[in-house]
């Protein structure tokens, strides 16, 4: 499966547009991380549970959006866009879509 | 009166540490940019047309905090308005950080330009009645390696 956020792929003709496809996750921090990261606070600088939390977080999105793809019967997904939203205090969305293709596979 | 002094100790820790760590951090922000000058990352769409190129996703993304001192600060700030200064500083860090991070990513896979790249920031502590700032910054684009 090819994930690009470019709208075209030089050299390569899109044979079929399948549409959006889409996948998300919402994560809250557990206690601990959330006591430490009170304390970071004073101090300032980077809180590396949080990036890790997120960065976990889109992985999964990215591979529900992938699933989805592949129960379409694509093989590419382009114009991919990633967007974060805070839902309640701790808790955080990640989401992201893109545009499910079949791609001529033949060079 | 105890209320208070345990404010001024967290202003004073805040304010000595967290310059000290946003010294540090620019000084390596700066420094790992030199090196990752090789590689550019530029936001035009439009990929160049010589050649066929592999493409590949890659993005980095730090959630990083204002040190207590400032946002004391800019607390202040906000009864008279103007340039919230110790905003800034916070989210030229987390930007230039974040880019850098997708640049490391796209290094790895030897990759010789980054495509259309993108930003985005979110506030995480929203609804947080402690009202400490943290912000996530994302950035992502389209790696490309020449075949």
């Amino acid at each position: 499966m090819l994930i690009s956020n470019m709208e075209i792929m030089p050299g390569k003709k899109v044979l079929k547009h399948l549409g959006l496809v889409q996948g998300s996750s919402v994560r809250a921090k557990h206690a601990g991380k959330d006591i430490m990261a009170g304390f970071k606070n004073m101090f300032g600088g980077e809180l590396k549970a949080y990036t890790e939390l997120l960065h976990e977080s889109r992985e999964e999105a990215t591979e529900r959006m992938i699933q989805q793809a592949e129960v379409n019967g694509a093989n590419a997904i382009l114009n991919v866009r990633y967007s974060t939203s805070s839902i309640a205090a701790g808790a955080a969305e990640i989401y992201v879509y893109g545009t499910a293709v079949v791609l001529d596979s033949t060079e | 009166m105890e209320q208070i002094i345990i404010t001024l100790v967290l202003i004073s820790l805040g304010y000595f540490f967290g310059r000290h760590a946003e010294k540090r951090h620019y000084k390596s922000i700066i420094q790992r940019e030199q090196t990752m000058n090789a590689l550019p990352a530029i936001a035009s769409r439009i990929p160049p047309s010589d050649g066929y190129y592999q493409q590949t996703l890659v993005s980095g993304n730090v959630v990083i905090a204002n040190d207590y001192f400032k946002t004391f600060a800019a607390g202040l700030r906000n009864l008279f308005g103007g340039k919230v200064s110790s905003y800034e500083s916070l989210l030229d860090r987390g930007r230039r950080e974040a880019l850098l991070r997708m640049k490391k990513e796209a290094q790895d896979l030897n990759a010789q330009l980054v495509f259309n790249v993108k930003y985005e920031t979110a506030s995480i502590s929203k609804g947080n009645n402690n009202k400490m700032p943290m912000i996530e910054v994302l950035a992502y684009g389209t790696a490309l390696n020449k075949i």
